[in-house]
C-alpha cells in the first residue's frame, strides 16, 4: 500500500526531502510516489511526511484512494464557500 | 549575442530625491549600520533611487500556511510576494543573476524570497548563496523569511555573504496567529490553530535574537490584517524594536477572491491607504518605518518601482554571453558614481524639506493635503498621467512636504477583462487616487482631467520638470491661498460603485 500524488500537486518540492524511502521524485506534469518504495512512513514517523506538509488539498491520496487533505482541512474555507465564490468569478 | 549594456542610465523607477523623506530615517543608526544598507534599495530609502534588486525563485517549498498565500505560486499576471513565473535550479538562478548585473549596473543585491520559504529549501538556497559568493563576490545576498526554521540555519547564514535578513512576524499572540496561520509543520508533523502559532511566534522571536547577536541587520515585515492584527502591530513594533531589528515594514494585506486564498474567498478586506498611512504614523514613534516598500514578485528584477523580468527569462539567459568581469567594473564605476550623487544628497537633508513660509504659506491652521504625482525618475514631475504605473504620494502641510507612500495603478494584478470587475483602467487610477486633491503630471489628456475634476481630485500640469517638493509646496501655496475646502467624502460615489 502506498500514497499517491494526484494532478493537483503543484510540485513545490516541499515533501520530496521528507521521505524516509525516497519513494519521491520529480516528474512531469508532476511529482509522483514509487510505490514500491513508499512504506507510508512505518517505523519512521508517527505521520506520513508527504501528506503532513503538502499544502494542496486533495494532491495526495492515502493507500485507500481517499485525499488525505480533503477540501477545507488545510485553508480552512469552507468547500461551499469556495464553490460559491468560483461560481461567482465564472459568471464575470 | 553581443550583450549590449541596457538601462545604463541613472533614475528609472520611484527616483524622487525626497521620496522617502529622506535621510534622516536611518541617520541615528551607528555608522556600521549605514554603511551596510546605503547602497540597499530595500532598506534604504534614499538608496531604492539609485539601486537595483533582485530575487530567484529557487525556493518552491514551504513549511507554513499563511491566510494570505496560495501555494498555486504560478501567474503571469499577478504582481505580490509569492508569485513567480518560473522556478530556477541554483545553477540557473546563478546564471541569471550574472546576466541581470551585467545588464543593469544598478543592482547591489540579490535576494531569495520564495515562492516559499527559502529556508524550507535550505539546500536549494544555500547552494545558490554559495555559488554567487564566489562568482559575484560584490552582489549583496538577502533573504527573506517566516522565521520557523530560522534559528536552525543562522549558522549557516552567517557563513555566506549575508548581512541582511528579512523576518515575517504578524503578531507575537498566539490567539491573533491562529487567525493567520492555519496550519505549520514542526518535528514532522502538521500542528494547526493556537499551538501551531505559538511555535512559529517563538521561533520568530528567537530566531531574531539570534541574527541581531551575531551582527545581521533584521527588517521585520508585518502584513495589516484589519480585524485581526492591526490593533496589535505597534506592539509587535515595539517588541521586535526592542530585540534589535532596525526597520519595520508594515505592508497592507493583498486578499481577492481570484487569488483563491483564504482571506481572499473569506472576503477579509484590506486597509485603506489612510488606515495603513496611520498604523505607519503610529509604529513610527518606536522604529524606523518603511514606507517605499512595493511587495514585490519572489522573481522581481529591476529597481523597486518597475519590473524588468521579462527581459531576462531563462530562454533569454540562455543565450547571452557575459563578460562578468568587465561588467563589474562598469557597474562598480556606475555605483561609485551613484553613492557620491546620493551622499551630497544626504547632505542637503537640512534643505529637502520646503519652508512652506518661503513661498508663501502665511495660515499655520491649514490642513494637510495630500497629492499624487507622476514622475518617472530624477525626482521630478515628468511623466505623462496616463503613463504612469504607480503615483507618488506627498503630504503638504503648513510646516513641510513628506513622502507618506506610492499607489500602483495596477494594483497587483493586469490580468485585464479575464479576472476583473470590468472597471476601466481609468476609473481604477482615479479610485487608486483616493484620499489625494491634486494629481501633479507632466501632461493630462482631456477625458482624464475631466473624469479627476469630477471625483475632486485637482489636475496640474503646470509643474512639469520641477522638482517633486517644491511642485507640491507650490500647489499648496496656491490651494491654501484660495481656501482649503472642508474634507469632503469625495470617492464615496466611486467606491460605492465598484
Amino acid at each position: 500500500m502506498a500514497y499517491e500524488i494526484v494532478e493537483s500537486c503543484v510540485n513545490c518540492w516541499a515533501c520530496e526531502p521528507l521521505c524516509p524511502s525516497k519513494a519521491i521524485y520529480e516528474a512531469r506534469p508532476h511529482f509522483l510516489v514509487d510505490a514500491g518504495k513508499c512504506t507510508e512512513c512505518e517505523g519512521d514517523h508517527a505521520d506520513a511526511q508527504c501528506m503532513s506538509i503538502c499544502p494542496i488539498e486533495g494532491a495526495i491520496l492515502n493507500p485507500f484512494g481517499e485525499a488525505a487533505n480533503p477540501p477545507g482541512s488545510l485553508t480552512g474555507i469552507p468547500p461551499e464557500r469556495m464553490a460559491e465564490v468560483m461560481a461567482e468569478i465564472q459568471a464575470r | 549575442m553581443e550583450l549590449t549594456v541596457i538601462g545604463q542610465e541613472a533614475g528609472g523607477g520611484c527616483s524622487s530625491s525626497g521620496c522617502g523623506g529622506s535621510s534622516d530615517q536611518l541617520s541615528h543608526l551607528p555608522q556600521s549600520i549605514q554603511d551596510k544598507v546605503k547602497d540597499h534599495p530595500c532598506y534604504s530609502e534614499d538608496a531604492h533611487h539609485h539601486f537595483a534588486r533582485m530575487h530567484v525563485a529557487v525556493a518552491p517549498a514551504c513549511n507554513i500556511q499563511c491566510h494570505y498565500c496560495n501555494r498555486k505560486y504560478d501567474c503571469a499576471n499577478e504582481s505580490r510576494p509569492g508569485v513567480v513565473s518560473e522556478l530556477l535550479t541554483p545553477d540557473q538562478a546563478v546564471k541569471k543573476v550574472m546576466a541581470v548585473a551585467a545588464n543593469i549596473p544598478q543592482m547591489t543585491v540579490l535576494g531569495i524570497a520564495g515562492p516559499g520559504d527559502p529556508l524550507a529549501n535550505p539546500e536549494r538556497t544555500f547552494e545558490t548563496f554559495r555559488q554567487l559568493t564566489e562568482k559575484a563576490p560584490d552582489i549583496k545576498l538577502c533573504v527573506s523569511t517566516n522565521g520557523l526554521s530560522l534559528p536552525d540555519q543562522v549558522d549557516e547564514l552567517c557563513k555566506h555573504n549575508i548581512d541582511h535578513v528579512t523576518i515575517t512576524i504578524n503578531c507575537v499572540d498566539p490567539e491573533i496567529g491562529a487567525k493567520i496561520y492555519p496550519w505549520i509543520f514542526w518535528n514532522n508533523r502538521r500542528i494547526k490553530g493556537k499551538k501551531g502559532a505559538k511555535i512559529l511566534i517563538e521561533r520568530q522571536q528567537k530566531g531574531l535574537e539570534m541574527l541581531t547577536e551575531r551582527g545581521i541587520l533584521v527588517k521585520v515585515n508585518s502584513v495589516m490584517i484589519p480585524g485581526v492584527n492591526d490593533q496589535h502591530l505597534e506592539e509587535v513594533s515595539k517588541i521586535v524594536k526592542a530585540k534589535g531589528a532596525f526597520l519595520h515594514n508594515v505592508m497592507p494585506l493583498i486578499a481577492e477572491a481570484e487569488h483563491g486564498t483564504f482571506y481572499g474567498v473569506m472576503g477579509q478586506r484590506g486597509p485603506t491607504h489612510d488606515e495603513l498611512q496611520a498604523l505607519q504614523d503610529k509604529c513610527a514613534g518606536d522604529m524606523n518605518m518603511m514606507r517605499h516598500c512595493r511587495q514585490c514578485r519572489a522573481d522581481a528584477v529591476g529597481m523597486l518601482g518597475e519590473d524588468r523580468g521579462d527581459e531576462f527569462t531563462m530562454d533569454k539567459v540562455e543565450t547571452m554571453h557575459i563578460d562578468y568581469e568587465a561588467a563589474m567594473e562598469k557597474r562598480a564605476a556606475y555605483q561609485a558614481a551613484a553613492l557620491a550623487t546620493l551622499e551630497a544628497q544626504r547632505k542637503n537633508t537640512g534643505e529637502s524639506f520646503i519652508s512652506l513660509s518661503s513661498i508663501g504659506v502665511r495660515r499655520k491652521d491649514a490642513r494637510p493635503v495630500l497629492m499624487a504625482v507622476a514622475t518617472s525618475g530624477g525626482g521630478v514631475v515628468n511623466q505623462h498621467f496616463g503613463h504612469a504605473k504607480e503615483f507618488l504620494v506627498y503630504e503638504a502641510s503648513a510646516t513641510d512636504v513628506r513622502f507618506i507612500g506610492h499607489r500602483k495603478v495596477d494594483l497587483y494584478c493586469e490580468g485585464g477583462d479575464t479576472c476583473g470587475d470590468g472597471e476601466s483602467v481609468l476609473q481604477k487610477t482615479i479610485r487608486t487616487l483616493e484620499g489625494c486633491e491634486a494629481v501633479l503630471c507632466s501632461k493630462i489628456g482631456y477625458e482624464p482631467w475631466e473624469m479627476l475634476e469630477q471625483a475632486g481630485i485637482a489636475p496640474n500640469g503646470e509643474h512639469a520638470m520641477e522638482p517633486i517638493e517644491e511642485a507640491v509646496a507650490a500647489v499648496y501655496a496656491e490651494m491654501v491661498a484660495k481656501g482649503l475646502p472642508e474634507k469632503t467624502g469625495q470617492v464615496a460615489s466611486l467606491q460605492a460603485g465598484a
